[in-house]
């Protein structure tokens, strides 16, 4: 097997005394996609807004491509600028066009000449399937167009690795479908992601593992139809059972 | 600064259900390297606040006038001998700036409400505040003051004073609750109509959505631009010296004269900056100690490196 793209090693995150990642360990490969499931609280949006430096680890290390970025010395600018992110509320730019949204990033950090930046961004709007919508503002679509453009703005500066925080849970029903179709047929184009999801028929449609976070450490881990089918753990069973009714 | 406070969220904190928690060595050398750079960016601000504080000293005093501008705007005697005058003219302003807040903030409001009350029943109320706020944000605040000043004395009625001060302070109410109405208007409007919603989906009426539920949330909103506004009144208090009321300033013109030197001024220009700054700071802690930036949709701080 390939290095690991993304490791995490013995990870600790503490809110006052609330500890929500727990010695946490987790190797992702590249074109790898995993899935986080587990109860809100479990520390799944923790853990992605740590691998991203949103919130700093209180220990243990998290490794991109083999090299430690939890060291305060490096710049932490720097290291998101590889990592792409995908939020629950798309946190799209409301005062910027779509356009713009996909090419702030390319010309702020990236230093991409303006031209290339755009064409980049057009590439990268057809990528999710809303060629056209260049010059709408994020307000005039629907949330699953919106969370769609907030998908290709991660992609457009070709990441490491993408990482969706429940990226459908503020979806109506009816377009929860067309994000997670989207999410699949990237994966078939060999991105790596990781996925907090609440959607257990997406997870073993396109997880190549499923991890099941409970009180901050991974309690099973494995694949789509071993972890959802049949959990070898107590807590995996529970929460599949409350989840199913 | 966030590796100090996490070594003191750290320190109560007690471990995960088992075993207690202790820090590696990598996390203990990360910890101790932020708080060498924390130590590192206050030596820094302390310096360069130093050196630029010692350049403009020497720079203003290299100047060729230096001498007899320190003897004329800063003369320590004078200083003292004018303080008690200015100090008592600064009493009259704070006096006069309590009580046109507490006046503006009510009329201001009002007017604010009169300005969004819907329904065509309404509308010489609505106009009636629009055409207040046009007229009294448009005038020069001096012209006001004269006019005021004045003119109303000079109808003759009965009740109406004839006291600069309270002249000069139905001056300042006027044209600063036009000022303050649209900052409380832009608060009400920037609640978002879920609110409303939610609150009238209660059984709220109209005019409780209004009371509980929009206002509480538009005022928090307003705060920091509120005490901008108090902090301008706070120095515009010093224009009612024009009808001859003796405040800070007119007071310091009496001294100046006396003494034939500018100090007074200087000294009255310290006090004025003395009572504005607490009050910044004093809205600064309330926002913060009440979590109302937080409540509002803002990050706690700044936390992302």
């Amino acid at each position: 097997m390939t290095a690991p793209i993304l490791s995490i090693k013995g990870v600790r995150k503490a809110f006052g005394s609330h500890v929500v990642l727990d010695d946490l360990s987790l190797d992702v490969h590249p074109h790898q996609v995993i899935c986080l499931i587990g109860a809100s609280g479990s520390g799944k949006s923790t853990l992605l807004r740590c691998i991203d430096l949103l919130d700093e680890v209180d220990d243990g290390v998290i490794e991109l491509d083999g090299r430690e970025i939890t060291d305060p010395r490096l710049d932490a600018n720097a290291i998101r600028a590889r990592i792409g992110m995908v939020f629950q509320a798309y946190n799209l730019f409301g005062h910027l066009r779509v356009l713009d949204n996909l090419t702030l990033a390319p010309r702020l950090v990236h230093k991409v000449p303006r031209a290339e930046a755009v064409e980049r961004a057009r590439a990268a709007l057809a990528r999710v399937g809303l060629a056209g919508k260049e010059n709408a503002f994020p307000d005039e679509l629907s949330g699953g167009q919106q969370q769609r453009v907030a998908i290709a703005r991660a992609l457009v500066t070709d990441p490491a690795v993408i990482l969706l925080d429940e990226v459908t849970s503020a979806l109506d029903p009816e377009l929860v479908g067309e994000v997670l179709e989207l999410l699949a047929e990237l994966k078939s184009t060999g991105l790596t992601m990781v996925i907090a999801t609440h959607e257990m028929g997406f997870a073993r449609e396109v997880a190549d593992e499923v991890c099941f976070l409970h009180d901050g450490r991974i309690h099973e881990r494995g694949t789509a139809a071993q972890v959802l089918d049949e959990p070898r753990e107590q807590r995996t069973r529970d929460f599949l059972r409350r989840l199913h009714g | 600064m966030s590796g100090v406070r996490e070594d003191v969220a750290g320190a109560d904190r007690p471990g995960p259900s088992a075993a207690p928690w202790t820090p590696s060595d990598r996390q203990v050398a990360r910890d101790a390297y932020r708080r060498s750079q924390t130590r590192r960016s206050t030596w820094v601000a302390l310096v360069s606040t130093l050196v630029i504080t010692v350049l403009a000293v020497l720079g203003v005093r290299a100047t060729p006038g230096w001498p007899r501008v320190k003897e004329s705007f800063f003369n320590a005697s004078v200083a003292r001998a004018s303080l008690p005058k200015v100090a008592e003219g600064l009493w009259l302003n704070i006096r006069v700036m309590v009580v046109c807040a507490v006046l503006i903030v009510i009329v201001a409001l009002l007017l604010a409400l009169a300005r969004t009350v819907r329904g065509p029943a309404f509308f010489p109320l609505r106009a009636l505040a629009t055409g207040y706020i046009d007229v009294f944000r448009g005038l020069p605040l001096i012209l006001v003051l004269l006019l005021v000043g004045f003119g109303l004395p000079g109808l003759r009625l009965r009740g109406i004073p004839t006291d600069a001060v309270q002249l000069g302070a139905l001056a300042l109410v006027l044209c600063y609750s036009a000022y303050v109405a649209e900052v409380f208007r832009a608060g009400i409007e920037s609640v978002h109509p879920s609110q409303v919603a939610a609150a009238r989906a209660l059984g709220l009426t109209r005019g409780q959505s209004l009371r509980h539920v929009v206002l509480p949330q538009a005022v928090r909103r307003v705060v920091p631009p509120l005490l901008n506004d108090l902090v301008s009144l706070s120095k515009d208090s010093g224009l009612i010296s024009i009808l001859g009321a003796v405040d800070a300033v007119r007071a310091a013109q009496i001294e100046t004269a006396k003494f034939a030197n500018f100090t007074p001024y200087v000294v009255a220009g310290v006090l004025f900056v003395l009572i504005t700054i607490p009050l910044t700071r004093f809205t600064d802690w309330l926002a913060r100690r009440s979590g109302w930036l937080a409540a509002q949709g803002g990050l706690p701080g700044a936390a992302i490196r």
